[in-house]
């Protein structure tokens, strides 16, 4: 059995059954309802700013971005302009195409040695096309539940919605209903991606190897989440109204906990405070993070405009001068130009013991 | 070669399948083959780092200052502090696994620990311990660990096994380069005094007497006159040089090695050959200096600081000199020093001109500030504006292929130049697969200050996605020759070849470029500048293309 992952699954039921159990007490739906997801809030908000200032109260002492492509130099070369962009716009492009398309990890490829010992390269999407199907579905789950923080219901939103509903999806049964009300795409893509996240972590012996506890808790705890939504939506049918009431009331700080919220609407909640408290003292921080990284955030034009580094101090070095009081007999007489010609009694201050062992090149 | 290392039919039998066990509980082995001699005392000492003494890794006891863990605890911190780029690495890696098949020495070896997010995790797991509160509750489920005398030694093999190439950090959807966490890793190291000698001596050397081999002045010398009387007997021409000249319109500065050992010699006799011709046909005058007689830069290697003491050679030197600006020959992470690291430490050079070829009028814009200029920049303007008049037929019996070297690809973009000059110069040029080139280029193994000669397995382990691309090109068209941009490559190719694929040689770029170079008043060549014979040009000009032709095939 693997701690790492057994640890936080059990974390994962624990807070499960605190909130359903607590849902029932009526006395603690006001801290499940209301006390925590504030918490959670200012916690979140609190602590992500923190960390943020805290990355950029650490100076970039060099201008290190990596250049994934040519250089500007001579005007008859082809410049990669987002691969090693020079121009502010040039870098917002490589940022864009980073946070928005994932482009580093569409660069992916799987190495793979045959039995002649050749190796090849192949293109490894599935990674990216995860990736990037977890960020765009949680991103449109969280636009779309603006339904529940907005009244009336911004335009956007409710395009959003039609979009994501696009495809109707309905099984209409005596025994088993579905697709009532429409079926938004995002929730299961959302539950299938952070399944595939969290399977591939199981079954790539190498990802296996490298994940830790905090790789796995927030995939369990967003599956959590993605689950109870689709649990309330298509199957226990919550009372809709009532849930609108009281998230409306969190947003305009007159919070209440009004009659007929299901328990499962507690779980669902306790699990968003969890991860949003949980967010900023986590890897989940590379939201930030992405932003601030240098190799991917600096112009690349580093002979052509100077970096300054704030700490910058002296150091010392070994001047022409010393060098040439070594050599200096040396150089004249191998006919080399010297600074200053030689007394006669500066023969003795050359070779002392402290000098390092002249190397044999081994090549 | 070390004759005790496994033959490549042996070596090539990698298993990248991870073991059972949890990584923190399966202990450093410490092999020979693997791993580089302990720093040389006097050479730490030469240079004032902390912590002189003899030492040797396969020993129980290292020698380490009674506080060490105190010591790398404090320097973790300070620079968490000093480095944005430390501190967003230390936090923000998900462990996607997208890095841990694009280290060449995890390709080579299959050791998990060679995965970059691991060797980051080395770190990583003690920065979560010491410095994060989660770490500490949670403890090893969450990747934690404290400071133990083992982790260290863990580190240090670990961190001796990465050349800081930075191919990991162009797959990273967070750009986290573990060359990065490398630098920081080994500065922490040398805090106790654990450096490799291969990087410790150097670094004496440099300091003392201007290049990482320890030649004096009056060596230097004599090794340059020793080129240009081979030169004379080749093309019957005998070149004119300067050194440490005052007023001379460019400082050139190149990695010793190229001075010292084969085949790099050939690329510096490819450089007094470029400029006497230019200093012949249009009177550019440069200088070469004993004082900053290398290019190469082993400081970045041992700590920010040790890099910034070693550089600053150049512009001191470049001002004494009364040069316009520098010209800085093939090297690969003497590029990544200049390019990323030398106008910030020890600039402004604002007493050097906006560089300008004054043969060409081209004025090197991408170089307006720090003033120093990449020889493939400076000779492909050349030849693009036809001052060169080349003769690429005479490299016809060679079928190129060229190697990215690591720091100027992931660290300066310098693609495109090298490669218009080799076309010119020659007339076969194959690229190897576009998955193994430009950034995606796998490096030669030995780089970083692992180019030893104990370390063998590594290297060859470490060279092998290079070598079997090289041995793709060579079965598929024929290449016979491996170019490129820097002096380790130079150093760490050909015993990389000869290991995997022995039919291919190495060169640098100029020294193609000499051999094509038609000089003033030279005589018809029957040789290249490694005296063999060009194929042809012993019997008659006309039918060298049908006789290189017999020659690709032996």
């Amino acid at each position: 059995m693997n701690l790492r992952y057994i640890i936080p699954l059990i974390a994962v039921i624990v807070l499960f059954l605190i909130a359903y159990l607590g849902a029932h007490l009526t006395g603690l739906q006001y801290v499940f309802g209301i006390v925590i997801p504030y918490l959670a809030i200012i916690t979140f908000v609190l602590g992500f700013a923190y960390r943020v200032i805290n990355w950029s109260r650490a100076p970039v002492p060099f201008a290190i971005p990596t250049t994934g492509g040519q250089q500007k130099s001579l005007p008859w070369i082809k410049h990669a302009q987002f691969d090693s962009p020079v121009a502010t716009w040039q870098i917002v492009v490589r940022m864009a195409l980073e946070i928005l398309t994932f482009r580093s990890l569409f660069r992916n490829t799987r190495m793979k040695l045959t039995q002649g010992g050749r190796l090849s390269y192949q293109l490894e999407i599935f990674l990216w096309a995860g990736a990037l199907a977890f960020h765009y579905a949680f991103l449109v789950v969280l636009i779309r539940h603006l339904r529940f923080f907005t009244e009336p219901v911004p335009f956007l939103v409710q395009l959003i919605e039609n979009v994501d509903s696009f495809f109707r999806v309905e099984i209409i049964y005596p025994v088993f209903k579905f697709g009532l009300p429409g079926v938004f795409i995002s929730g299961f893509v959302l539950l299938a991606a952070v399944s595939f996240l969290f399977l591939r972590r199981l079954f790539v012996p190498q990802v296996k190897y490298i994940s830790i506890a905090s790789d796995y808790f927030p995939l369990f705890l967003i599956f959590g989440i993605a689950l109870s939504g689709i649990f309330m939506r298509y199957i226990t049918k919550v009372d809709v109204t009532a849930i609108k009431e009281l998230t409306l009331g969190l947003v305009t700080f007159r919070p209440t906990i009004p009659q007929g919220v299901n328990a499962v609407f507690f779980v669902h909640i306790f699990f968003v405070s969890i991860l949003l408290a949980y967010f900023p003292f986590s890897k989940l921080m590379h939201l930030g993070g992405v932003f601030l990284s240098p190799t991917r955030n600096m112009a690349t034009d580093t002979r052509a405009r100077r970096h300054n580094n704030p700490w910058n101090y002296p150091v010392p070095v070994h001047t022409y001068d010393e060098y040439e009081d070594e050599f200096r007999e040396k150089m004249i007489e191998a006919g080399l130009p010297v600074e200053k010609m030689p007394e006669p009694a500066a023969a003795e201050t050359a070779a002392s013991d402290s000098e390092p062992e002249q190397e044999e090149e081994k090549e | 070669m070390a004759e005790d290392i496994p033959k490549p039919e042996e070596l090539i039998q990698i298993n990248h399948r991870p073991p059972k066990t949890d990584w923190m509980d399966v202990p450093v082995n410490i092999r020979k083959g693997m791993y580089c001699y302990a720093s040389n005392p006097k050479s730490v000492a030469y240079v004032g780092l902390p912590n002189a003494r003899e030492w040797n890794p396969l020993d129980e006891d290292w020698k380490l200052p009674e506080n060490w863990q105190e010591i790398l605890h404090e320097g973790f911190k300070e620079r968490l502090g000093r480095f944005r780029s430390f501190k967003v690495f230390m936090d923000i890696c998900v462990r996607c696994g997208a890095c841990a098949d694009k280290c060449h020495y995890f390709i080579g070896t299959g050791d998990p620990k060679n995965m970059p997010v691991l060797r980051a995790e080395l770190l990583r797991s003690v920065y979560r311990n010491d410095f994060t509160r989660m770490g500490k509750i949670l403890g090893k489920v969450n990747g934690a660990r404290s400071m133990t005398i083992d982790v260290l030694k863990e580190w240090w093999y670990y961190l001796f096994q990465c050349s800081e190439c930075r191919r990991c950090s162009v797959f990273c959807p967070y750009g986290i380069d573990t060359a990065e966490i490398t630098i920081m890793g080994r500065e922490l190291l040398n805090l106790l005094g654990l450096n490799i000698d291969w990087i410790a001596t150097p670094v004496a050397n440099c300091y003392r007497t201007g290049n990482h081999l320890g030649i004096q002045p009056h060596a230097f010398k004599d090794m340059l006159d020793f080129f240009v009387e081979d030169i004379e007997e080749i093309t019957g021409v005998q070149v004119d040089y300067s050194i440490n000249k005052k007023g001379a319109d460019v400082l050139f500065i190149t990695p010793s090695g190229d001075v010292f050992a084969d085949p790099g010699t050939y690329t510096a006799m490819g450089y007094l050959m470029l400029f006497h011709y230019l200093k012949e046909k249009y009177g550019f005058d440069v200088t070469w200096s004993t004082y900053g007689s290398e290019g190469g830069n082993f400081g970045f290697f041992t700590s920010h600081e040790t890099m910034k003491r070693l550089n600053a050679k150049m512009y001191a030197e470049a001002k004494r000199l009364g040069v316009k600006w520098i010209l800085g020959g093939e090297c690969g992470h003497m590029w990544r020093v200049i390019n990323q690291y030398m106008d910030t430490m020890n600039g402004p050079a604002d007493f050097l001109e906006v560089p300008v070829s004054p043969i060409t009028g081209t004025r090197f814009e991408n170089a307006r500030s720090n003033k120093m200029v990449h020889i493939a920049e400076f000779t492909s303007d050349l030849i693009k504006h036809g001052k060169l008049e080349l003769d690429p037929s005479r490299n016809d019996h060679l079928k190129v292929t060229f190697h990215d070297s690591c720091n100027p690809s992931r660290g300066q973009g310098i693609f495109e130049e090298p490669r218009y000059v080799i076309k010119n110069v020659c007339n076969n040029f194959y690229d190897m697969p576009a998955n193994t080139i430009r950034e995606n280029t796998f490096c030669c193994g030995s780089g970083a200050g692992l180019n030893a000669g104990e370390d063998m397995e590594l290297r060859m382990a470490g060279g092998l996605p290079r070598a079997n691309a090289v041995k793709y090109v060579h079965e598929k068209h024929g290449v016979n020759m491996l170019a490129c941009i820097c002096a380790i490559d130079r150093a760490a190719l050909p015993p990389l070849m000869e290991y995997w694929v022995p039919e291919v040689d190495v060169t640098g770029l100029h020294e193609m470029v000499a051999n094509a170079l038609i000089m003033p008043g030279e005589n018809e060549r029957a040789t290249d500048l490694r005296g063999e014979d060009i194929p042809g040009r012993e019997v008659a000009e006309e039918e060298s293309d049908v006789e290189s032709e017999e020659k690709t095939d032996e």
